[in-house]
């Protein structure tokens, strides 16, 4: 069975003075429609990228991209990295949309939201300008901003930053694309204004059936939304798995280090957080073996030196849990002193 | 006036008036409206809030960066609100601040021990055994390689630059360090050292810290108490385990119930408070209780009465006309 988007060893490049910045390094993941998978990661670590190619928004004169990303539509998959540019500019906006971090710098200034949301519209649709306002007046409202039907004639800098992301997304929404990437979409946003946005997404996503792709830092925000998580290190997926299983027996390193490093707000007392050392490592000239190696606490545990000079596999550890690690489930279990897993 | 206290605010306003269009219609907005505010001394004091709830200006009022516009900033027993520039420099050296921003708070054209040095020179000091002596001492407190003295900040990452923006703060051997969402522009797992360093070093020196920011898992981890504040007032005071435990203020408890727990099952169990609308303009509050157009129970006389801090417990400040009933979570 297929799912709706099959990513499949994807890997982006960029040539720099410095040496070759290896931004997404044979990325494999798959997303099916009503789905929501979490890509999460640091900063460099390469999760935006692949998102970015899929939707083909790479300068192709400078980006090296290799692999593959089958979207499957009605009337037959189509590779969207090896397609004609062309083709997919006509999946754009229509069958798959993207949303961004910053909502301001995304719209336009000098145009109404109407306008730029009827754009978007025209580009797919037959129909007159007043369709269109029709039509963005119509998406305004869908995505809860009140009194749409004025609105639409106010510019983006009458929005506030929520109101701009809700913009954003009514415009990504306006020809119901059957996947949406979000990157970042609450990033820029108070937390109070991010609950409201991430149920406005989730209801929106039942609504249409949509493949929702979410690109975050926020392992908070990932344990509301994501049925499916990524997690991204060095350029690379080091773990993915359902959303249980990255949260409860996480089989990576790096995914348990992350997890006990973020303070909770419904975990009182000042235990001390227990800090992953050393810092995120540089995409050029990344070292052999393990690109955590040098942060990982669990390095001794592995026979010989083999985590500094070769690189694991991204192996199944169980059931539809795959992890980058020598360790296996039980010495992971062993190690953290959590109950190994029941499958 | 208690010398138990580092700082005391006492009916602090700082009110910026800003001009419209073509020097038409001005307007005064209120960032901060009258607040009274208390950090100990060796005490962490957490200043919570949304985008535009004036916290950061509180911040920049203490050290006076802004003048304030009313009322008194009373700092280690002395009433600095109306000192001049010159007067001040003797009480800056107590008091410094971490920015947000550890690629902007940098001079990129300056050595990191040019930076730090840049505090002995404007105070005229001479630390106890020379200034390079001090500057290396202070690299390899904050966790830096003192070897790096002659490097620039570009070479350094984001966490490191942050290091060095603490190093600076240091310098002076102060006794209030007001930080300014020290840890939001860092990667989560670089976020978990710099807050343990600030642990840290406050065991170490004994420092207080008046930390503003808007995360509140972070907030929660480092404060004894935490104030919220709205539009320019404070909604809520309260020790941290009390607030969090305990929230009586409709606000606070709306913000704790929007914070995303990393933790699938609770996120599935747990009912949200979520709040319609956005912020109000500070240019513009809404009368009676700033608080009241986004308030689930919100009654007559809060649109027509603003509510007035009371303290409703000795660790616990509260201005609600109608507040949670206490003992829920």
């Amino acid at each position: 069975m297929s799912k709706f988007l099959e990513v499949k060893n994807l890997s982006v490049s960029f040539p720099t003075e410095d040496g070759l910045v290896k931004a997404s390094n044979d990325v494999s993941y798959s997303v099916d429609r009503g789905e929501t998978l979490a890509i999460v990661g640091e900063s460099g670590s390469g999760k935006s990228v692949s998102n970015l190619a899929i939707m083909g928004l790479h300068n192709a004169a400078i980006a090296q991209i290799s692999g593959s990303a089958w979207l499957n539509l009605p009337d037959g998959p189509v590779d969207v990295i090896s397609a004609p540019a062309e083709q997919v500019r006509r999946l754009r906006g229509k069958v798959m949309s993207m949303i961004f971090q910053d909502p301001m710098s995304s719209l336009h200034p000098y145009y109404s939201v109407g306008n730029q949301i009827a754009e978007a519209w025209s580009l797919y649709n037959d129909g007159s300008k007043r369709d269109g306002m029709a039509r963005a007046a119509e998406m305004l409202d869908l995505v809860g901003i009140p009194s749409a039907k004025d609105r639409v004639k106010d510019f983006p800098h009458q929005f506030s930053g929520g109101m701009r992301q809700r913009v954003m997304i009514a415009m990504a929404l306006v020809n119901n694309p059957s996947l949406l990437i979000a990157d970042e979409p609450t990033t820029a946003l108070d937390v109070t204004v991010q609950s409201q946005i991430l149920k406005l997404i989730q209801e929106i996503q039942k609504e249409f059936n949509m493949a929702v792709i979410l690109i975050t830092h926020d392992l908070g925000v990932v344990a509301e939304v994501a049925d499916r998580v990524c997690v991204m290190y060095g350029g690379k997926i080091v773990e993915n798995a359902g959303i249980d299983e990255i949260f409860y027996k996480s089989q990576h390193p790096y995914t348990i280090g992350l997890l006990d490093s973020i303070p909770r707000v419904d975990k009182l007392g000042s235990h001390r957080l227990k800090a992953i050392p050393g810092q995120p490592p540089s995409l050029i000239g990344l070292p052999t073996g393990c690109a955590f190696a040098p942060r990982c606490e669990f390095v001794s545990e592995v026979a010989g030196s083999q985590c500094t000079t070769q690189d694991p596999e991204l192996a199944e550890k169980t059931s539809d849990h795959f992890a980058r690690c020598f360790l296996q489930p039980e010495q992971i279990s062993t190690l953290t002193g959590r109950k190994a897993s029941a499958k | 006036m208690s010398s138990d206290n580092i700082l005391e605010l006492h009916g602090l306003k700082k009110h910026f008036k800003v001009n419209g269009a073509f020097g038409r219609g001005k307007t005064v907005v209120k960032a901060v409206d009258g607040i009274d505010l208390v950090v100990g001394r060796g005490e962490t004091v957490g200043l919570v809030g949304e985008s535009g709830c004036g916290k950061t200006t509180v911040g920049r009022t203490v050290m006076k960066i802004y003048e304030p516009t009313e009322g008194k900033i009373i700092f280690d027993g002395v009433d600095i609100t109306d000192l001049k520039r010159r007067d001040m420099k003797a009480y800056r050296s107590k008091m410094q601040m971490i920015f947000q921003d550890p690629f902007s708070s940098l001079n990129p054209r300056h050595t990191v021990g040019t930076i730090i040095e840049a505090a002995y020179i404007i105070h005229k000091t001479e630390p106890v055994g020379g200034r390079s002596k001090a500057i290396q001492e202070l690299l390899e407190r904050v966790g830096l390689n003192p070897e790096h003295v002659n490097r620039f900040p570009h070479e350094f990452s984001g966490g490191q630059r942050q290091r060095i923006g603490i190093a600076r703060a240091l310098a002076l051997t102060p006794k209030l360090i007001v930080a300014d969402e020290p840890v939001s522009a860092l990667d989560v797992s670089i976020q978990a050292q710099v807050v343990n360093l600030l642990d840290d070093l406050q065991k170490e020196l004994g420092l207080s810290y008046l930390f503003v920011a808007h995360d509140l898992s972070v907030v929660q981890h480092i404060s004894d108490r935490v104030v919220v504040m709205y539009l320019g007032k404070i909604m809520e005071i309260a020790t941290t385990t009390e607030l969090f435990a305990n929230p009586r203020h409709p606000y606070t408890k709306a913000l704790l119930s929007a914070v995303p727990i990393p933790d699938p099952i609770i996120e599935r169990q747990r009912e949200r408070i979520i709040l319609t609308g956005d912020l109000p303009s500070p240019a513009n509050p809404p009368a009676g209780c700033v608080f009241s157009t986004r308030c689930w129970k919100v009654q007559d006389r809060c649109v027509s009465e603003a509510p007035i801090p009371v303290q409703i417990s000795p660790n616990h400040t509260l201005a609600c006309h109608f507040p949670e009933p206490a003992g829920q979570a």
